[in-house]
């Protein structure tokens, strides 16, 4: 914010130079590997020249920087503020209200405009930002009106009952905005999102609740669907009996990997598990005997309703049927939207139990000081090797699912990347807060799915441009961006949950003899 | 085993041996830039491998444009490619630094941590969405050598590409201890090792100096890309995770914040992974990376030559 009383020529004078400099600065970031492209011909590399896309580049940060400059940094009245007080308690003054109902009324032109040109991807957008200022008028309100009302599990009820009826309102969703995706389009994104919540969850685990950083998430993910697929193709076992099984394989691959890190804390710990992660990756690839390297393991069993397979025919009775329904592959969909539901709520309720246990409550201290908890009593080995067994299983279980939905897994998909899109999630949702875990996964996960279909942004930018490669692209700048804009999370992160009630500051006299 | 038998166990033994050291020379330039920072601020510098792996692609479409440019003088040439990538990936450095770490040194712990790999998948993917992600080979532009060692029909092979490799970085090392142990900066960069608050009250410019700290470990990242496209003669986007990690863990087993320790840990995980691709498969050599990663930070958890961390609540 300005400091009161700097005239508004002086204003604009300093956000020009600060600008300036960032466009110097990008333009020798972006001008050798943006301005030039190494192309291969048959004589060798030749560089191709492409000005415009450095200039854009260069424009986007001179520009960038120099509106949030004159709006944000160093205005007077801060653009931002407004929607930031959407998440907070102190009162709205008359700008925020003016800069509330613009945002609503732009938002609003531009579903219109969108809904006239038929450009879908944009009406979502506009209607997203509706729904982010509507809900934060609706929690001020309550807030508001009654002080003392829990709004938060309103919230947290309204989202179980829409994750429960999703396949009800999916249809609601395709007709509100004529996408033309297909139904199973739906229920394949939600399931995604669901995958990624319960990874999500069970890393929530290891990283918010025991304060472990575990980089090799995905090993265990890998161990589950891998313990299903060879036990499924091998043995024919089906996917109920295997799921407990590969949770629990998980599990102890989740003390094993565990036990020797039980002294390393912090990066060092992160660095390690990350090694495991990758070493488990490359095993897979070229264990061949086992995995069948590379090409991976085909012809992997879906789940099935007590014994009754979804398919149109079978050996025995098939889920249509036995319930006298014509049969639609979208019921095979729908089961394993209700399977992954579950497998994730239950996540969520044995994290929930566990932090009111003792050794849940261990894991928050160990997560709160180490040491201190070491010289209470508390025994670290145990506690760290339980956090990364429990955390195993659940990325165990979803792994099986993972198997099961795609029929199909190999070591692509368990590369790093994987890792840090969960860590992602658990992160920026705020370590340890369930809520928070949830909403970043819908974020992420859906947010770039979205990217899929920006078809507009094609047009314009020609028929060459593919949103797909800008995904991670942007995933990351997102992961860095939230990050540093609230390093705490989107829903800030969750303390203990048992705390001394009434905290006593400690006595200077104390503290000076070196008592407290 | 016969006379022919041990002199191919020799030469070849030699030429393996070569080879680990040029490779390992590699790892130790990148090892500096982890364990200067880690030093300084107490972070692993996740996105160091693909500063490396953008130092990299800078020194390849430099070479290329200088060759473009009429200048065909290989010394000449590779020299310019080097200031340039120098300061272009000091650039890159800088600027990663200043947006994604500065904001958060105040902040917990893995804050930094987070954005670092944040950082990692961002420059990854800005390579790949800028160069295309297929790989770019160069041809070799510095070849022969010379017969080191010969024994009946074995033959032990310096290449001259090696011999620049080992040159180069045991310059730049040197300059490089003498900027640490001689110059104010190398005082004012220890002083922030050991106590930044302490150092910020002695009139020590913290910020600029950590700013210093990235620009330098980046610059020397980019003479690592540099020496690996010409030794290798292939780079794509994804170059910098492996050889980062490798990186790291040398500077972990060389001791964190120790440089004689990040030179010494290279050239030690150069020769493991040589030796291993040589006489175990070559399918397990990142494995038998990444478990003499785990096993030092087992084992011997501040390195080799590193100092012991002492705990404190």
């Amino acid at each position: 914010m300005a400091e009161p009383g700097t005239s508004l020529g002086q204003r604009l004078k300093s956000a020009l130079t600060d600008s300036f400099l960032a466009g110097i600065i990008a333009f020798a970031l972006f001008s050798l590997v943006l301005g030039l492209r190494s192309v291969d011909n048959v004589t060798g590399l030749t560089l191709q020249p492409r000005p415009m896309r450095l200039a854009v580049a260069v424009g986007i940060v001179f520009f960038g920087r120099l509106l949030l400059n004159l709006f944000v940094w160093q205005a007077e009245y801060p653009l931002t503020t407004p929607f930031a007080k959407l998440l907070r308690r102190d009162p709205f003054d008359k700008r925020d209200v003016v800069v509330l109902g613009a945002t609503a009324l732009l938002a609003v032109a531009g579903f219109i405009i969108a809904a006239l040109f038929n450009a879908p991807a944009y009406e979502l957008i506009a209607v997203a930002v509706l729904v982010f200022v509507g809900l934060g008028l609706l929690r001020r309100a309550i807030v508001h009106f009654f002080p003392d009302l829990p709004y938060a599990q309103f919230f947290v009820v309204a989202g179980i009952l829409f994750a429960v009826f999703f396949p009800l309102t999916s249809f609601g969703l395709e007709k509100a905005f004529h996408l033309g995706l297909p139904l199973r389009y739906w229920f394949d994104l939600a399931i995604l999102v669901l995958t990624y919540v319960m990874l999500g969850w069970g890393l929530n685990i290891v990283v918010g609740l025991a304060g472990l950083l575990d980089l090799g998430y995905v090993a265990f993910y890998a161990v589950g669907a891998y313990t299903f697929a060879l036990l499924a193709t091998h043995f024919g076992l089906g996917f109920w009996l295997c799921l407990p099984i590969a949770g629990l394989a998980a599990a102890l691959w989740g003390i094993i990997l565990g036990f020797p890190v039980l002294r390393l804390r912090g990066d060092y710990l992160a660095i390690v598990t990350l090694a495991f992660g990758e070493i488990v990756r490359i095993i897979l690839l070229n264990w061949t005997e086992v995995t069948n390297g590379p090409n991976g393991i085909l012809g992997i069993p879906r789940p099935t309703f007590f014994g009754l397979p979804f398919t149109p025919f079978g050996d025995g009775a098939t889920f249509s049927q036995f319930f006298g329904i014509k049969y639609d592959p979208l019921q095979g969909i729908i089961f394993l939207y209700y399977v992954i539901l579950a497998l994730a709520f239950l996540t969520n309720l044995v994290t929930l139990r566990l932090r009111r246990l003792p050794i849940g409550r261990a894991w928050e201290a160990m997560r709160e000081d180490e040491i201190a908890c070491r010289s209470l009593g508390i025994n670290t080995t145990i506690t760290k090797l339980t956090a990364f067994a429990t955390g195993a299983m659940f990325g165990g279980l979803a792994g099986s699912f993972f198997a099961t939905r795609q029929g199909f897994i190999s070591p692509e998909s368990f590369t790093f990347i994987e890792s840090a899109i969960i860590l992602a999630i658990v992160v920026l949702g705020g370590m340890g807060s369930q809520l928070g875990v949830a909403i970043a996964a819908i974020v992420m996960v859906g947010g770039f799915e979205a990217l899929r279909h920006t078809e507009g942004l094609q047009s314009f930018f020609g028929a060459g441009f593919d949103p797909a490669l800008y995904r991670m692209l942007l995933f990351g700048l997102a992961m860095v961006g939230i990050m540093v804009w609230r390093p705490r999370g989107i829903i800030a992160s969750r303390s203990p949950s048992i705390v001394l009630d009434d905290a006593r500051p400690i006595p200077t006299d104390l503290v000076e003899e070196g008592r407290a | 085993m016969g006379e022919g038998e041990a002199a191919r166990f020799m030469t070849y033994f030699l030429q393996q041996l070569i080879n680990g050291i040029a490779l390992g020379s590699i790892y130790g330039l990148i090892a500096i830039g982890y364990t200067m920072v880690y030093g300084i601020i107490g972070m692993i510098n996740f996105a160091h491998g693909d500063i490396f792996m953008v130092g990299a692609f800078i020194a390849l479409i430099a070479f290329l444009a200088v060759l473009s440019i009429g200048i065909t003088m290989i010394p000449m040439a590779l020299l310019i490619v080097l200031v340039v990538a120098m300061v272009l990936t000091a650039v890159w450095g800088w600027t990663v630094e200043r947006v994604a770490y500065r904001p958060l040194r105040e902040s917990f712990r893995l804050a930094p941590l987070i954005t670092a790999i944040g950082m990692s998948i961002v420059l990854q993917n800005f390579i790949q969405v800028a160069q295309g992600a297929r790989v770019k080979p160069l041809q070799p532009v510095i070849t022969g050598g010379f017969e080191f060692f010969k024994e009946g029909d074995f033959t032990v092979i310096i290449s001259n590409i090696q011999i620049l490799i080992v040159v180069t970085t045991v310059v730049l090392m040197g300059v490089f201890w003498l900027i640490i142990s001689r110059t104010a900066l190398g005082r004012a960069q220890r002083a922030c090792e050991q106590d930044r608050l302490m150092a910020s009250l002695s009139g020590v410019n913290v910020d600029q100096t950590i700013s210093l700290t990235f620009v330098i470990g980046a610059a020397l990242a980019s003479v690592a890309g540099l020496l690996y496209l010409l030794y290798y003669g292939v780079i794509d986007f994804y170059i910098g995770f492996i050889v980062g990690i490798k990186a790291f863990t040398a500077a972990v087993f060389g001791g964190i914040g120790s440089l004689p320790g990040a030179m010494f840990g290279g050239l030690v995980i150069g020769l493991i992974e040589t030796f291993w691709s040589a006489y175990f498969t070559i399918e397990y050599k990142d494995v038998a990376a990444f478990s003499m990663l785990a096993i030092v930070l087992i084992f011997f958890p501040t390195g080799l030559l590193g100092r012991p961390e002492v705990e404190k609540v």
